[in-house]
């Protein structure tokens, strides 16, 4: 068996990391789903600190916008701004659809921003989608 | 088609008239209308985004698909300039060769690409790549509005 496609979800919600979490069993691809809760932890996980040692690189980040202490905007620059990381494809997932924070996340390299449904059977079927393109369609960096 | 429905606009940069053909033929069997403009190369890719001539009346496109290998200005030579330049930068770029180079993969991501897709052989496999591609970019996912 292949080895499972590793995703870091940077979400500081509880309830919604489950949903995603629940959503990617529904999915069609074995995934590895590494979870932390700010821009900070990600950009430590990313680079392998203290307790991300030896993690696996992911080959997605799935990023919300809204977090404590470095939220997603924050961490969209600082990861862009590092050699070894911004090819790492980031996609927003938020609840905001601000016209201004679509805007600011593709300024800052994002490759893509999902805006969360309400419903559960939504969010599968997004979650699917997502995954369709990123581990089916196109072609990521090994 | 009910004609109130959204029209994206995507920008084809392609140096082979048989290639846009093909992807152009794609996006017909889709389900999304797709405004499709062809350029030859990252040249004359550049010239439409800014409006310059002959390009005057050009609309900024919601999505742009490259192709690598191209004369005078190759794709990533096109993903440097787009992704430097303020104006231009918040356009997702996607790749479509067929090169299978895992420098270019690399390399692509690294310039800001969005995607890197690589064109099969067989005709429907490709239709069912650009639904998948439609999919993504045109109901998944949010974009700029402008």
């Amino acid at each position: 068996m292949s080895k499972p496609c590793c995703i870091l979800l940077v979400e500081d919600d509880p309830a919604d990391a489950h949903l995603t979490r629940m959503a990617f069993e529904e999915g069609h691809v074995r995934v590895n789903l590494e979870h932390v809760e700010n821009g900070e932890e990600a950009l430590a996980y990313l680079q392998g600190e203290g307790p991300y040692a030896g993690k696996d690189t992911p080959d997605l980040v799935l990023l919300d916008l809204n977090m404590p202490r470095m939220d997603g905007r924050e961490f969209l620059r600082e990861v862009k701004k590092l050699d070894h990381l911004r090819a790492i494809p980031v996609v927003v997932l938020t609840t905001s659809d601000a016209e201004s924070d679509i805007y600011a996340s593709y300024d800052q390299g994002a490759a893509g921003f999902v805006v969360k449904p309400v419903s559960i059977d939504d969010f599968i079927h997004q979650i699917r989608k997502l995954e369709d393109y990123w581990f089916e369609l196109v072609r990521r960096p090994v | 088609m009910p004609s109130q429905q959204a029209l994206f606009k995507v920008l084809l940069v392609e140096d082979e008239p048989a290639d846009a053909h093909l992807v152009r033929l794609s996006f017909e069997e889709g389900r999304v209308m797709i405004d499709l403009h062809e350029v030859r190369d990252g040249v004359e890719a550049l010239e439409y985004l800014r409006r310059q001539p002959p390009f005057t009346q050009a609309e900024r496109p919601d999505l742009i698909l490259l192709d690598l290998n191209m004369p005078r200005m190759n794709g990533q030579e096109f993903l440097r300039e787009i992704k430097a330049d303020e104006a231009l930068k918040s356009i997702p770029v996607v790749v479509l060769t067929t090169s299978e180079a895992e420098t270019d993969i690399q390399s692509s991501y690294h310039l800001g690409a969005a995607g890197f897709i690589v064109k099969p052989v067989d005709i429907n496999d490709f239709i069912e790549q650009v639904q998948q591609l439609e999919h993504y970019w045109f109901k998944l996912v949010k974009r700029p509005e402008k």
